[in-house]
């Protein structure tokens, strides 16, 4: 009968007009800025540098290698590289950047300066409240401004942070097994062109017996 | 008395305004009393109305609706009034430029006209006209003009869409309006609106006299609201602005203050319907029973306005805008015929005998029956042929 739907139609939004003053879960808008939902762990937008330890100049990762800048498709990356060199995380001396700025009006969040990043230095942020009243000034992020510390990137992206910790630990513990293992072979060397009689080594030093014999080699190699 | 001394409470105070100005200027303030409460109410009503829409279909939408603007949003019309002011008036520049600046205007003026005839209490009524029903409708018919007008003069194809459909839909609505408020006219015999009030507010046992109450009256009720909604292009009637199609129909080229002035004139004409329905068929001021009469008769006119205004929010959040051969259809072969029988079942009732209370139920049931077989005749030719089915899909499932 002609009629019928509409007052079906009506009595349907009746009961939801009143039961959404009943029943919460019937509004499920999230009044923002008091409300906020927890970003998911892939959601980036823009990049950000890292730094170890507590000081954004001495610890900043980012060796001024300049790939990102040249990978950027919309070239919102300027670097200028330092004219001295400090040492990074494992002691290796390297250039730091005197100037890093992007430009994150021209970003267009494609991440490729993250993934051609091969010091772990560059990763993306999620801060997403960037308005601002100055768009030429503020929107241009000076090295001091996008440097953030690992904590923050652990917190922001658990995975990836942990994943990056354990490469950079290996990397660590690599150096320093590297320069262990030069330091005995170069021991070892210096006793035998003191004492070529001592073919045997020390018992002592039979536990890093198998670390030194690549080494040796090695620094055979390099010679 | 007390009640009484409240019921004509502005009527007095206008009275004792009146009788401490000079000779000379008399005149003149009575005109002012009389329009500037009208001016000042009814968009105020407006204000509150937009809130009103705003939160109402929020909520049937599972939404809270504006909550922003001090408390629970209800400065929310106060910033919509300044934005509006504030904003840019763009003209096109091959527009007309005269006609297309006296469209709001005219339109507005048409609207506020309306409300010249509608009696808001006892004794409260701007122009006590003998033919007041009928200036009501030649006056809204001149909205039409103005719709027109602001299409044509935009010099956009939009805009002349939306202005030509504007008219269709409001010349053919205009014809079912009209018949339905003949019925009442033909029993009044009178076209005066505060002589159709009186008739309805006389009481048998505790119930009014209102002619909603009559088998006639209620269709004729019915037809009147629905031609209401499309003659003010409300929902589920706004073909003229369908945003899908046609952005926003005849005021697609005005912004700012004038586009404001749109808004207003949509609410007004709403309003000004509304309150010539309440004044036809829901006995205008007057209470439905008796022993609510000591409530002042504005109380009563508001109160029903305003369960006009929510309603009309409750159907636009329920109902999807038809097309514009469904609209025309049910003009043509539902809402004219109907109008037509309504007059026929208002005719008989006025002759059939009513003395006892048995005779009274049988002129009831006559009436309604007279009603009834045509309404579920016609409904079945309307929905012939469209029968609703589960649809099959070729490509998708």
């Amino acid at each position: 009968m002609l009629g019928e739907g509409i007052i079906q139609g009506l009595l349907e939004t009746a009961r939801n007009f009143f039961g959404s003053y009943v029943e919460k879960d019937r509004l499920t808008t999230v009044q923002f800025p008091e409300e906020r939902r927890p970003l998911p762990e892939a959601s980036r937008n823009f990049p950000f540098l890292l730094y170890d330890g507590t000081d954004p100049d001495a610890g900043l990762r980012c060796v001024s290698c300049q790939i990102c800048e040249k990978e950027c498709p919309p070239r919102c990356i300027h670097i200028e590289k330092s004219k001295d060199k400090k040492p990074d995380f494992v002691g290796k001396m390297q250039a730091y950047p005197a100037v890093f700025d992007i430009d994150v009006s021209v970003c267009m969040s494609c991440q490729i300066c993250v993934e051609v990043c091969p010091f772990d230095a560059i990763r993306m942020d999620t801060e997403f409240e960037l308005s601002t009243t100055d768009r030429f000034g503020s929107l241009l992020y000076t090295k001091r401004e996008l440097a953030k510390s690992n904590e923050y990137y652990r917190k922001i992206h658990p995975t990836e942070a942990a994943e990056c910790d354990a490469r950079r630990a290996k990397d660590v513990e690599d150096t320093k097994a590297k320069a262990a293992a030069a330091a005995a072979a170069a021991a070892a060397k210096a006793a035998q062109a003191k004492d070529p009689a001592a073919a045997p080594p020390p018992a002592s030093s039979a536990s890093t017996n198998g670390a030194a014999a690549p080494a040796r080699s090695e620094v055979k190699e390099n010679q | 008395m007390n009640a009484a001394a409240a019921d004509q409470i502005f009527v007095t105070l206008k009275h004792w305004a009146l009788v401490h100005t000079p000779a000379s200027l008399q005149v003149l303030v009575s005109i002012l009393l009389t329009i500037i409460p009208i001016i000042v109410i009814f968009p105020a009503i407006f204000a509150l109305s937009v809130l009103l829409e705003r939160k109402g279909l929020g909520r049937m939408q599972n939404r809270y609706g504006p909550n922003r603007v001090g408390p629970f949003g209800i400065l929310q019309p106060i910033a919509d009034a300044l934005k509006s002011l504030t904003k840019e008036d763009i003209v096109p520049r091959s527009a007309d430029h005269v006609v297309h600046y006296l469209a709001p205007l005219v339109l507005v003026g048409a609207a506020f006209l309306g409300y010249a005839v509608l009696p808001i209490g006892r004794n409260m009524v701007a122009a006590n006209l003998d033919a007041g029903v009928l200036f009501f409708f030649a006056i809204g018919a001149a909205t039409e003009l103005a719709v027109f007008m602001a299409g044509w003069s935009s010099r956009n194809k939009y805009s002349l869409l939306g202005a030509m459909r504007a008219i269709a839909q409001m010349v053919s609505y205009e014809i079912p309006l009209i018949l339905s408020s003949v019925a009442v006219v033909m029993m009044s015999g009178t076209l005066s609106t505060t002589s159709i009030v009186e008739r309805q507010a006389h009481y048998t046992a505790t119930l009014a006299h209102w002619n909603v109450f009559t088998p006639w009256g209620l269709a004729g009720f019915f037809l009147f609201m629905i031609s209401g909604m499309a003659e003010t292009n409300r929902s589920p009637f706004d073909l003229p602005e369908g945003e899908s199609e046609i952005i926003a129909g005849y005021f697609i080229e005005y912004s700012g203050f004038k586009f404001a002035l749109f808004f207003l004139a949509e609410y007004l004409e709403i309003f000004s319907i509304s309150g010539l329905g309440i004044t036809l068929f829901l006995g205008g001021w007057s209470s439905p029973f008796s022993f609510f009469a000591w409530i002042p008769s504005w109380i009563w006119f508001f109160t029903k306005l305003f369960t006009f205004i929510l309603f009309f929010i409750w159907v636009r959040g329920t109902l999807p805008r038809l097309r514009m051969d469904q609209l025309m259809n049910f003009a043509w072969k539902f809402m004219l015929p109907m109008a037509l029988i309504v007059i026929l079942s208002a005719g008989i009732w006025r002759f059939l005998p009513a003395q006892s209370a048995e005779m009274a139920v049988v002129r009831w049931l006559v009436c309604a029956v007279i009603i009834a077989v045509p309404y579920v005749v016609l409904a079945r030719a309307l929905e012939q042929g469209k029968r609703i089915e589960k649809r099959t899909y070729r490509y998708a499932e």
